[in-house]
């Protein structure tokens, strides 16, 4: 099997590595290579933050490169916006609609790009973008929004909901393994 | 779920952790560095390891000497800057050599995600002429790190293993194993141990032997093995620069991939380049096995068709190649950056705010509060090392007098002042400069990703340990004036800046307050802004906090960030920030 990749992009402090560590777990127990690859320390000072995933028969390089991710998944649209680059033609975004504005922005110095959704559409790019924020919540926790985001993950992916299931149970807490699963569901069944 | 043996995906710095455990090592002495702070974490998880964060690197490496030369294997990890403060003592250790067997962690940065500069530690390995190990992946970095023990104890030398960012930090596939444990006797052997002329004359034949048996050793070693597949074009390539020539190549050229890059072997790269039609040398940073197969007479290309400067990439291997990739989408628009912040309620925000006011020339350290020179704060004007800005202030001072001392100030942290920056203040005590020190107290080492040191009084596990009373420390190093001020008090810390500097005698500001990311730290609701009142002056965003935003010409403040410290509440000029 070629090797498949993904991205999972947002801002430091929103949660990407417990999404990046269930991914690399699930990976690892359907009996795939696989590597995962991040960036600590000054990067995560609220700072723009990318974790690749990548998996397949045999997996070398650590890191997805322009043109090449399956999967974007983001959670935060500027950054979606950001990695686009990233997206191997025929890839498939997952973001959340949600907008923190970077300092630059803040300042003055720099604009928020408008109505970002359509302008990354009308690249051609396939995009799935839902304000996953408020299913999160709606689960009970805003925290929770990389598990909605990994359930739409996995509605665009063929691997048995078990095995879904057994990684959220070995990655998160017992006291919220409830609310990750409703927020998992709400996520792999909502309607863009 | 049992993770102690079998399969598993595993952190690069995790994987020299487990390395260590399985090795049999003892002792651990290490400063944090970003991207070599999680070996020494991972292993202070094994309760049969003692571990403990040093003040800085050259203490660590000492100490791992020490435990090294009482007969247990030990080991110390830096980031690659961190051994130009330990370079001391390992170029002395190359002539002792060890006894029970010693590892020393170096991790590099290329493309300097978190570091201050980009240098090339290979530079090390061969100034001081020991044998430096290089693996490429996670797996490697297990096998590898038990592997270093056994040539440190057979070649009788310390072992440095070098890292990168894409290793320490990438996960991939291992293989654990079952832990072993040696023991050697201390004995006596001042000849060895005691590096006076005398013996280290003795030593260096010695050292130059050992070089030789190591090349020796690289021959054949099971670290650097040849994979051959087409042989018009043959690469030699190391570390992770490896992973990026079979991601774009896999088995279409021959490959010559070497796990120990000092000292690197001569037969072995003769014998490759003959099989090769056209050979190449694929390594980041420094041309340094490029300059040794061009030094064996040997034709190469390398550094004229790849870059010298950050790190590589498959695309960047690819289109260096010649190899075209299909390009991607790409929008109109340019994306705003977003650069890292100091936190919301970081407590270094308001005494750079207060340093700005006040028109201070700020002299700058390593830590969190180097982000004090990024807009809109940009307080600070230079920052070089670990330290520095103690060094550097007592410089600026001797040489512009009073123009200077009554407005330029070191701002150094906790962590920071402990690792290095005592000598310079012990240099302004006793040469009496006018100085201005403030250290930045936060009580913790807090951009490596909050580890202890000597002056939060808990160790590497968080139990209690020793505390060093910074007041008591500068008074008893001759500072009559040492005061202590909250960086949420803006009065307070302007008039205690505003008196120090006019002072016509050395002073040092503690400016204290734990990281509000620290999770003993209780958060204050977040503030509302009461829209009748804001004005929409902007003068809280004076203070970069990513909480607060202009929305519709009014101040706002997003409640998932905002602790609650109200330093911004003391800028409006309406009291329109209310609790």
């Amino acid at each position: 099997m070629e090797t498949k990749n993904i991205m999972i992009v947002g801002v430091g402090g929103q949660g990407s590595l417990l999404a990046s560590k269930l991914l690399g777990h699930l990976l690892l127990t359907q009996g795939y290579d696989v590597k995962v690859s991040e960036v600590h320390g000054m990067s995560q000072r609220g700072g723009s933050v990318v974790t690749y995933v990548r998996f397949g028969d045999k997996v070398y390089s650590p890191v997805i490169d322009k043109g090449e991710a399956d999967f974007i998944v983001s959670f935060e649209l500027l950054e979606a916006a950001r990695w686009l680059p990233y997206l191997k033609k025929d890839g498939q975004i997952v973001t959340n609609t949600q907008q923190i504005d970077p300092m630059p922005v803040i300042t003055g110095a720099a604009e928020y790009p408008e109505d970002l959704v359509n302008k990354l559409k009308s690249t051609g790019a396939k995009v799935d973008a839902l304000d996953y924020l408020s299913l999160a919540e709606k689960a009970g926790s805003s925290k929770a929004v990389n598990i909605v985001l990994l359930g739409r993950l996995s509605h665009y992916f063929d691997l048995p909901k078990e095995a879904w299931m057994k990684s959220l149970e070995a990655n998160v807490p017992s006291k919220f393994l409830e609310m990750n699963k409703k927020a998992f569901e709400l996520g792999k069944n909502c309607e863009e | 779920m049992n993770e102690n043996n079998g399969r598993q995906l595993m952190l690069g710095n995790k994987a020299v952790a487990r390395g260590l455990y399985e090795a049999g090592v003892c002792f651990i002495s290490s400063y944090p560095g970003t991207p070599s702070t999680e070996v020494t974490e991972e292993a202070a998880k094994y309760d049969e390891i003692y571990c403990e964060w040093a003040p800085n690197e050259k203490v660590a490496m000492e100490s791992a000497f020490g435990a090294s030369l009482a007969g247990r294997r030990s080991f110390c990890a830096q980031k690659h800057v961190g051994l130009n403060v330990a370079a001391d003592p390992l170029y002395t250790m190359s002539y002792t050599g060890v006894n029970a067997g010693l590892v020393i962690d170096v991790s590099d940065d290329a493309g300097m995600h978190s570091s201050q500069n980009e240098q090339d530690s290979r530079h090390h390995a061969i100034a001081a002429k020991v044998p430096m190990i290089e693996p490429s992946d996670s797996k490697e970095a297990l096998e590898y790190t038990k592997l270093a023990f056994e040539i440190s104890e057979k070649f009788d030398t310390p072992v440095l293993l070098k890292m990168c960012t894409r290793v320490a930090h990438s996960q991939s596939v291992v293989e654990t194993g079952e832990r072993i444990v040696p023991d050697k006797p201390y004995e006596k052997n001042i000849a060895k141990y005691v590096m006076m002329p005398g013996n280290a004359k003795k030593r260096h034949p010695f050292v130059e032997q050992r070089t030789k048996d190591l090349i020796e050793y690289a021959e054949n070693c099971p670290l650097n093995r040849v994979e051959i597949g087409d042989t018009k074009t043959g690469i030699i390539t190391c570390s992770t620069s490896y992973q990026y020539v079979k991601e774009v190549f896999g088995d279409k050229v021959s490959v010559l991939k070497l796990g120990m890059t000092n000292p690197l072997p001569e037969k072995l790269i003769k014998d490759f380049a003959s099989r090769v039609d056209k050979l190449f040398v694929v390594e980041e940073l420094d041309p340094i096995i490029e300059n040794h197969v061009k030094a064996l007479g040997i034709s190469v290309t390398g550094k004229e068709l790849l870059p010298i400067i950050d790190e590589f990439s498959q695309n960047l291997i690819a289109e260096k190649f010649g190899i075209e990739k299909e390009k991607s989408f790409a929008l109109e628009d340019s994306i705003p950056n977003r650069p890292p912040v100091m936190c919301a309620g970081c407590p270094h925000r308001g005494l750079f705010y207060t340093l700005k006011k006040n028109n201070c020339t700020v002299l700058g350290d390593i830590g969190c509060y180097t982000l004090g020179a990024v807009p809109p704060l940009g307080a600070i004007e230079m920052t070089l090392c670990m330290g520095a800005s103690i060094g550097a202030l007592h410089g600026f001072n001797k040489v512009r007098g009073a123009e200077s001392e009554h407005k330029t100030v070191a701002v150094i942290g906790d962590s920071t002042f402990m690792h290095s920056g005592m000598t310079g203040l012990a240099n302004v005590a006793y040469n009496q400069s006018n100085s201005t020190i403030i250290i930045v107290d936060n009580s913790i080492t807090g951009m490596t990703g909050h580890q202890q040191n000597p002056t939060t009084g808990y160790n590497i596990k968080g139990d209690p340990a020793g505390k060093i009373d910074l007041e008591a420390l500068c008074r008893a190093m001759g500072f009559n004036r040492v005061r202590v001020v909250d960086p949420y008090n803006l009065d307070e810390c302007d008039k205690v800046l505003k008196e120090e500097l006019a002072a016509d005698a050395p002073s040092v500001i503690i400016s204290r307050r734990p990281c509000a990311l620290l999770k003993y730290v209780k958060h204050e609701a977040p503030l509302k802004v009461n829209k009748e009142k804001c004005v929409g002056c902007k003068s809280c965003m004076k203070i970069g906090c990513p909480a607060i935003s202009m929305k519709n010409g009014k101040a706002s403040i997003d409640n998932t960030l905002c602790v609650g410290c109200k330093v911004c509440s003391q800028l409006c000029p309406v009291g329109a920030l209310e609790s």
